[in-house]
């Protein structure tokens, strides 16, 4: 692991964005490969071939893809410059704040895409989203804040080499972290605007008018963008490597339960509650560091 | 490779049906049938989907709905209609509101009988509309090469002329 370590670390800037835009879609659709899996034995069922989201998305690209609008299709294409250069930001090392906002611009794309549309579905699925962005968006701003003040820099390539478990510092922080994640992951019971599932009530919410191509680009975004988020939990745990990547893999785990156990959440009580653990757990992890250094 | 083979996303509508093989249509989803094994999904959205299943007799207002739901999904796309009542109208056929069949609608691919038709032949007719599906593509890429090959053709007799 170490070894693996030291080759990342001696790639050039653009190697590593490189690394991570050829990685992470393996990595992120193994992943929605295996979340389907754990949930169709969590149902009882024997469930789809791992490599079933692979099918999925070679299947959308051979299909006829309907526009509506043809800005739709642009913005979409946006959601994934932005969300693509936002993971290679993060994993060429450099500034968390760019990254996070950058991350905040993709998802504005997602949603003038959904509005768009003529579709009512897909309008009520934009607003949802606006409102899942404005519960998600305080905590992930706090987290950089917090590994700025443990660490005293906003750069990734600097957090990681902080000697000192980040985790010991930012208790708070990580757990609202794993709050919102589950919004960010699109997992019950936060999975408002759009979900993976057969349960929704808003046909298909945001994505309802995204056909073919764009759908398969929408669902690589969504790989994109959950091997970023683990990125971030890997943060917490970058003193000690093997064990970073164990609480990421665990985290996602963890995430699919939590996405089986409960049913969907109102919009208010997601936007009330979000914004409550962000202020309870995430500000108060923050002023306690303030006033210890 | 055959992806629509391997990922047949499916559209269910109960055009008129008793309910009876709505029912059974998503007992094939359950844990004892599990048609996701198959990476088959209940999308409950026409532009996501491959296979609408249609069920019951079409009558003269789920007609139109059923119209818009086939000429809502995109191509490749695969009729499929479950139960006797979707194949030749059953009992119902000579009411005066029945169509008597999805056939009287739209082009229907796959035909599967019963009342109520049974899970385990629900799954082999999405199975055997994979297949469909899968012609259907082929057919339409050769289509599709020939008509650029047309308009090319035409296109240098036009510049020539």
């Amino acid at each position: 692991m170490n070894g693996f370590c030291m080759v990342y670390q001696s790639f050039e800037l653009l190697q590593k964005m490189l690394a991570f835009i050829l990685l992470a879609p393996l990595i992120g659709g193994l992943l929605a490969g295996v979340d389907r899996k754990v949930t169709a034995r969590l149902q009882g069922r024997y469930g789809p071939p791992v490599l079933q989201p692979f099918y999925d998305v070679l299947k959308l690209f051979q299909k006829e893809t309907i526009v509506v609008n043809k800005l739709q299709n642009f913005a979409v294409l946006l959601f994934l410059i932005f969300t693509v250069f936002s993971g290679a930001l993060f994993f060429a090392g450099a500034d968390l704040l760019l990254m996070v906002f950058t991350l905040a611009l993709a998802s504005t794309f997602f949603v003038l895409g959904g509005y768009s549309v003529g579709s009512p579905f897909s309008h009520i699925g934009a607003e949802r989203e606006i409102i899942q962005m404005v519960s998600y968006e305080p905590m992930i701003i706090l987290t950089a804040v917090g590994m700025y003040q443990v660490t005293g820099s906003f750069r990734v390539g600097d957090i990681v080499r902080f000697p000192g478990p980040l985790i010991f510092y930012l208790p708070g922080i990580f757990a609202g972290f794993l709050y919102i994640l589950t919004i960010k992951l699109r997992k019950s019971p936060f999975d408002l605007s759009m979900s993976h599932h057969a349960h929704q009530e808003l046909v298909r919410g945001i994505t309802t008018e995204f056909s073919g191509s764009a759908l398969a680009l929408i669902e690589i975004t969504h790989w994109y963008e959950n091997v970023l988020l683990l990125g971030i939990v890997y943060l917490f745990f970058a003193f000690n490597p093997w064990l970073a990547i164990i609480v990421a893999l665990s985290t996602y785990l963890f995430e699919i339960f939590i996405d089986n156990n409960y049913a969907r959440f109102k919009w208010q009580l997601t936007f009330v509650s979000s914004w409550l653990v962000t202020a309870v757990v995430g500000v108060s992890n923050i002023v306690v560091l303030a006033a210890i250094h | 490779m055959e992806w629509f083979k391997r990922s047949p996303w499916v559209i269910h509508y109960n055009a008129t049906s008793c309910n009876g093989c709505d029912i059974e249509v998503f007992a094939s989803l359950t844990p004892l049938y599990d048609l996701e094994r198959f990476g088959i999904i209940n999308t409950g959205n026409p532009k996501h989907a491959d296979i609408l299943l249609a069920t019951g007799s079409v009558n003269e207002k789920s007609r139109q709905v059923l119209k818009n739901i086939y000429d809502q999904m995109p191509n490749p796309k695969v009729v499929v209609a479950v139960g006797i009542c979707a194949t030749v109208g059953c009992v119902f056929q000579d009411c005066y509101n029945v169509q008597g069949g999805v056939d009287k609608v739209l082009p229907v691919d796959v035909y599967i009988p019963g009342c109520a038709a049974r899970p385990e032949l629900i799954i082999d007719g999405v199975l055997k509309a994979c297949e469909i599906l899968e012609q259907k593509y082929r057919q339409e890429k050769r289509d599709r090469k020939k008509k650029n090959k047309e308009r090319k053709s035409s296109h240098t007799v036009q510049n020539a002329g």
